[in-house]
């Protein structure tokens, strides 16, 4: 099914809105898929733009534009939904009681991805990259699993959210660190940058939980409309001159995030979530578009081989973090498996690194790693339980001596 | 006798608190900031839900009424033993009533008895503290607080067997 592309110049209009009416209607099909599979949704979103790419079925002519911008957008609008998520009180306990976790858990899973991009030759930038994407779990999907699985009430939960709240504040120093260096300056402006996030970070950190209620005065207001036309735009604002000054427009939004708190946040997220499904699928089939399905294979052994090396490096960041707030073992083989899954900020870093030039098999290697990870989350969530179910069932049925 | 509730922030999604019970079974409630709320039952290990039940916040309200409809009536009942000559009781509202359907105002109960209406149940569910709009309906039970005279005042009014408006 090749859509009729470059066709006469007057139908450009008719070409966009068909083009983008297909993809729009293919995820919603996706998104149906996922939920009859049990699966997260972000891994077929990311394959079905793969197999729709340069080279795929579909070649796309006049939403190539409107999509890259949506891209953007969706990119800053899922970083400003997990800030309104987390309150700035949330943050600064989480940094005071998790900074030992965050530490190892930054140790133990960047390093495997530097190390094979540098293994691979790629560089020292795709190795910054390709060490954030090993890095962070995703929140998104974690989240969503735990409640699925019913297990937002259990004691190794606690753990499992202050490590994804860790990684989700050291991207607000991550991210302008890669930006910085992308940008190709030196030292001087790297260390710059890396001041500039820290200062910022810190600073909205104590204006939100000492005035945050003026940030959100600002836009707080009884009228729907006003409240997401206000939300956005403030949103989009912060993050364009975050994005000037070379901080990333992703933390420019995270940071807005923060700073308004209470039941407009709660308002704001009911608000802004149709919008973030609508432009963050959009962001991740967009990245999948950029690399073709064929340059998958050539790195799938990669991805799988950087799978089992960081999932056992999470599994024992989730195992350590559950065993500090005095889980048992059965918890703490939850806490480990469950934050095994990465997603949208390895998506976001990948898409990046790759804009700025750097080795280009990062992408379908990150496409693929999510991929991954995801599916063996998946897979394995459930093995505790059973295990022990199994072992109890065994005791039960050995013959009683007595 | 008061329970130990323990406490634990979930970043990004809200509040779980957990209690051990009289058996030594320990049960949680997750608030979410969504409104909903997930009833966990816990393992024998202790630390993960062998059951957990989703609620969401139209069925929690329901359910929080119908626990603790009992306590509102059992902590009257208390205040009433440490105040003597004060009583609780529910009075119905039959269909014959004068004031079915019509606001709690109209019945001038204190300012004709010197009784309050402190709450109203209506199927098992309690409205605390009604307003004079409040309208009554067949079938309600009137939880009123006062002297024993009183209230058998009030009951006379609600049942019709006082004329209204006067005394």
């Amino acid at each position: 099914m090749v859509l009729a592309s470059g066709a006469n110049g007057g139908s450009h209009i008719a070409t966009l809105l068909v083009e983008l009416g297909a993809i729009l209607l293919a995820l919603g099909i996706l998104g149906r898929i996922a939920r009859w599979l049990h699966v997260p949704v972000v891994p077929l979103y990311l394959v079905a733009g793969l197999f729709f790419g340069q080279g795929g079925l579909l070649s796309l002519s006049a939403s190539q534009e409107f999509l890259r911008v949506s891209a953007d957008i969706g990119v800053v609008l899922l970083l400003v939904m997990l800030g309104l998520e987390y309150s700035a009180d949330e943050l600064k306990s989480s940094l005071r009681t998790q900074a030992p976790i965050g530490l190892v858990d930054g140790v133990l899973n960047a390093l495997p991805g530097a190390a094979l991009a540098l293994l691979a030759g790629w560089g020292p930038l795709a190795a910054v990259a390709l060490g954030g994407v090993t890095w962070v779990s995703s929140s998104g999907v974690i989240a969503k699993m735990l409640s699925d699985l019913g297990r937002l009430g259990n004691r190794e939960t606690p753990a499992v959210l202050g490590v994804l709240v860790m990684e989700d504040l050291m991207m607000a120093l991550y991210l302008p660190l890669l930006t910085a260096l992308l940008a190709g300056g030196g030292t001087g402006s790297v260390l710059i940058a890396i001041v500039v996030a820290v200062a910022t970070v810190s600073v909205v950190i104590v204006l939100a939980t000492r005035f945050g209620t003026h940030v959100t005065k600002l836009v707080g207001t009884e009228d729907r409309e006003s409240l997401l036309l206000g939300v956005l735009g403030l949103t989009l604002l912060v993050a364009g001159i975050a994005d000037q000054l070379k901080v990333s427009a992703a933390v420019g939004a995270f940071l807005v995030g923060i700073a308004v708190s209470g039941t407009v946040a709660e308002n704001a997220v009911e608000l802004l979530a149709p919008l973030r499904d609508l432009f963050a699928a959009v962001f991740f089939v967009t990245f999948g578009l950029s690399t073709s399905a064929g340059t998958l294979l050539p790195v799938l052994p990669l991805a799988l081989g950087l799978t089992v090396v960081t999932a056992a490096t999470k599994f024992a960041t989730g195992y350590l973090a559950a065993r500090r707030t005095g889980v048992k073992r059965r918890g703490r083989w939850r806490a480990g498996l469950a934050l095994i899954p990465r997603g949208e900020f390895s998506v976001v870093i990948a898409a990046l690194a790759v804009s700025a030039g750097v080795d280009a098999r990062l992408g379908p290697l990150t496409a693929a790693y999510v991929l991954v990870t995801i599916l063996l989350a998946a897979a394995v969530q459930k093995l505790p339980n059973r295990l022990a179910a199994a072992r109890q069932r065994r005791s039960a049925a050995a013959p009683e001596l007595v | 006798m008061s329970l130990r509730v323990e406490n634990r922030v979930l970043p990004g999604i809200g509040v779980c608190q957990e209690l051990e019970l009289h058996d030594g079974r320990r049960v949680g409630i997750v608030t979410r900031r969504d409104g909903h709320r997930d009833f966990v039952i816990y393992d024998e290990d202790g630390d993960g839900a062998a059951e957990t039940v989703t609620l969401n916040e139209k069925e929690a309200d329901v359910i929080a009424e119908l626990l603790g409809a009992p306590q509102l009536v059992n902590r009257l009942a208390d205040l009433q033993r440490s105040v003597k000559e004060v009583e609780t009781e529910q009075l119905p509202i039959p269909s014959s009533s004068p004031y079915a359907g019509r606001p709690l105002g109209d019945t001038q109960a204190r300012t004709r008895t010197g009784a309050s209406i402190v709450a109203v149940l209506r199927d098992g569910s309690t409205h605390a503290s009604p307003g004079p709009d409040f309208r009554l309906e067949a079938g309600d039970l009137v939880v009123t607080v006062g002297t024993r005279e009183a209230l058998d005042q009030v009951a006379r009014i609600l049942d019709g067997t006082s004329p209204p408006g006067t005394g």
